[in-house]
């Protein structure tokens, strides 16, 4: 008896000091990044490194404007392209496919899910890169080296789509066969329902799903940096080559080491998409909120 | 049943099976226009089953197969090539826990108003009124339209989803034991309302209190193990029943 209730209690302060250690991490990052980025702030306006477009860290620039657009660019297209496609694709899977369909289908999305970054990389340099330069941007009759905006967006579409579509057909296999029923009784098609009932119904999970979606894209990193084409300069078009802000410190860590004020820049960036992430979350939960207050299911 | 009631549904050897696992065997029974007809029998003995083939509903669950012929009014809706929804808008369901569609009060009405009919907002308004004061649950919601249906106390969402479902004039309500989830007084206001309906509707309505049934069933369909067992007009049923097995259900011997 004693001895369980010891176990319990250590049990229970193990738990305690673990979760405490995990939140201690979050303000220690943020800290350090922080105090790591003072250096740069004191030689350069925020304004100046949001706004300038020239980064040059052997000449003391470092403006982040360039990449700052090439990171809303290749995440905004990405989403742009995978987001429709993917719910398209859950809906299929989990409202129309049949049954032994979905049952082959849904192991293959989730391997797709959990393959690591640089093999998509891998396989975008070969296949995407020639083929946005030799097919797509003739297409639009612009030259190109393949190495672009669009080739880093359609990667990285490529990469969420399992992850979105993963979490979509979960989230639509939770409802109520019940709720179904109900909609359909009426005489609703199955896209009515589909439309009018099961979207709402799984709108909170679906915006979740949107989100997480959005977090792998804007922080991926080496896939992109494969093929944006690493150039800090502002992208005229979207095969322009470009830079993301995290690509743009695996590019350049190595040399960090050679000045202090360039380190400070990097860990600035590194701030920057801490922070990002950071308010991302947050407007997801308040999104989430809106979204179930509104429907509340 | 009086001899000149008309059949709104009628079964012939209906056989359903889930994995191949038989659920009903043989179904031949009669459902009387207008009336109220209690489907009774154990839990797990195919009642909700049986229901749900009325309307076509058992065909969006996966591995179900459906042999044999249901007629609504004479044609068979097993047949190929037909308009489901069409089939299913005839008849109204109410499970067993209501389920209110995520929207709000108003547009759980007004959802099959706005599928099939064109009628404009205002038509669409006053069939949404009219089908509130059916349920009597106008004068609890009319300051609260555009809340969301989930609001709603459980025993009011079901006379929603009862409202939801006349709203589409349907000529069959189909009930899967309506009251199993409500306090007793919310039960009773569902019953009355059923007893109401059934002069402009065929009501069907799957129940295991057998209470119930005696309280508000013209016709009785007895289910046992996928089968039926006996099926009657209710005095009948009830006072003098034929089969051994009705006897012992009715006697509480098996349930
Ligand atoms: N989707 C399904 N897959 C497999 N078996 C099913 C399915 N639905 C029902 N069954 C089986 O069919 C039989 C009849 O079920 P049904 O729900 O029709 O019974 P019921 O008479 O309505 O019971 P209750 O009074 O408990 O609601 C049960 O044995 C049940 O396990
Ligand atoms: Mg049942």
């Amino acid at each position: 008896m004693n001895r369980r209730k010891l176990r319990d209690f250590l049990g229970t302060k193990l738990m305690l000091v673990v979760t405490v250690a995990v939140s201690l991490l979050f303000f220690s990052i943020f800290f350090l990044l922080l105090f790591k980025s003072l250096l740069i702030f004191e030689q350069h306006s925020l304004t100046e490194i949001l706004f300038s477009s020239s980064w040059n860290p052997g000449f003391n620039q470092f403006g982040l404007y360039p990449i700052i657009v090439g990171t809303i660019l290749v995440t905004g297209i990405a989403l742009i392209i995978a987001v429709p496609i993917s719910i398209l694709s859950a809906v299929y899977i989990a409202e129309y496919a049949p049954k032994k369909v979905r049952k082959v289908i849904r192991p293959f999305i989730d391997v797709l899910a959990g393959v690591p970054s640089v093999v998509y990389g891998l396989c975008a340099l070969l296949f995407l890169v020639p083929f946005v330069k030799d097919v797509v941007a003739p297409w639009f009759g612009i030259e190109t080296t393949g190495y672009c905006i669009l080739t880093a967006s359609i990667t990285l579409a490529i990469m969420v789509f399992p992850i979105i579509i993963s979490l979509c057909v979960e989230s639509f296999h939770a409802i109520p066969l019940s709720l179904r029923e109900a909609s359909l009784s009426v005489g609703a098609t199955k896209w009515e329902t589909v439309k009018k009932v099961i979207f709402r119904a799984s709108a909170p999970s679906v915006i979740s799903a949107v989100f997480l979606g959005f977090g792998r894209a804007f922080g991926e990193t080496i896939a992109v940096n494969m093929v944006v084409g690493g150039i800090t300069r502002t992208p005229s078009t979207l095969f322009s080559p470009g830079q993301t802000l995290a690509s743009l410190i695996v590019s350049a860590y190595s040399d960090m080491m050679s000045s202090p004020l360039y380190e400070s820049a990097l860990m600035m960036v590194a701030l920057i998409l801490f922070i990002v992430v950071l308010l991302f979350n947050i407007f997801g939960i308040f999104v989430l909120r809106r979204a179930n207050k509104r429907w509340n299911v | 049943m009086s001899t000149e009631s008309r059949i709104q549904i009628e079964t012939k050897n209906l056989n359903v099976s889930f994995h191949d696992h038989v659920v009903l065997q043989n179904i031949d029974i009669k459902i009387p226009a207008k009336k109220l007809t209690a489907i009774i029998g154990p839990s797990g003995c195919g009642k909700t089953t049986l229901l749900k083939s009325f309307n076509r509903l058992l065909e969006i669950q996966d591995d179900v197969k459906i042999a044999g012929q249901i007629l609504v009014d004479g044609k068979n809706i097993l047949r190929p090539h037909l308009d489901v929804p069409d089939i299913r808008k005839k008849m109204g369901l109410l499970s067993q826990k209501p389920y209110p569609l995520p929207m709000s009060i108003r547009d759980n009405v007004a959802y099959g108003l706005r599928i099939h009919s064109n009628k404009n907002k205002d038509e669409i308004e006053k069939t949404v009124e009219h089908c509130l004061q059916e349920v009597g649950l106008w004068n609890e919601v009319k300051g609260r339209l555009h809340d969301p249906a989930s609001q709603l106390s459980v025993g009011q969402q079901q006379r929603l989803c009862l409202a939801r479902a006349i709203a589409v004039e349907p000529e069959v309500v189909l009930c899967d034991e309506p009251t199993s989830a409500l306090d007793p007084l919310a039960a009773q206001q569902i019953e009355k309302l059923l007893l109401k309906l059934k002069k402009d509707y065929t009501v069907v309505l799957v129940t295991h209190t057998l209470r119930q049934a005696k309280r508000v069933a013209d016709y009785v369909i007895f289910l046992y193990f996928g089968m039926v067992i006996e099926q009657g007009p209710a005095d009948i049923f009830f006072n003098n029943p034929k089969n051994p097995e009705t006897k012992a259900y009715l006697s509480g011997e098996i349930s």
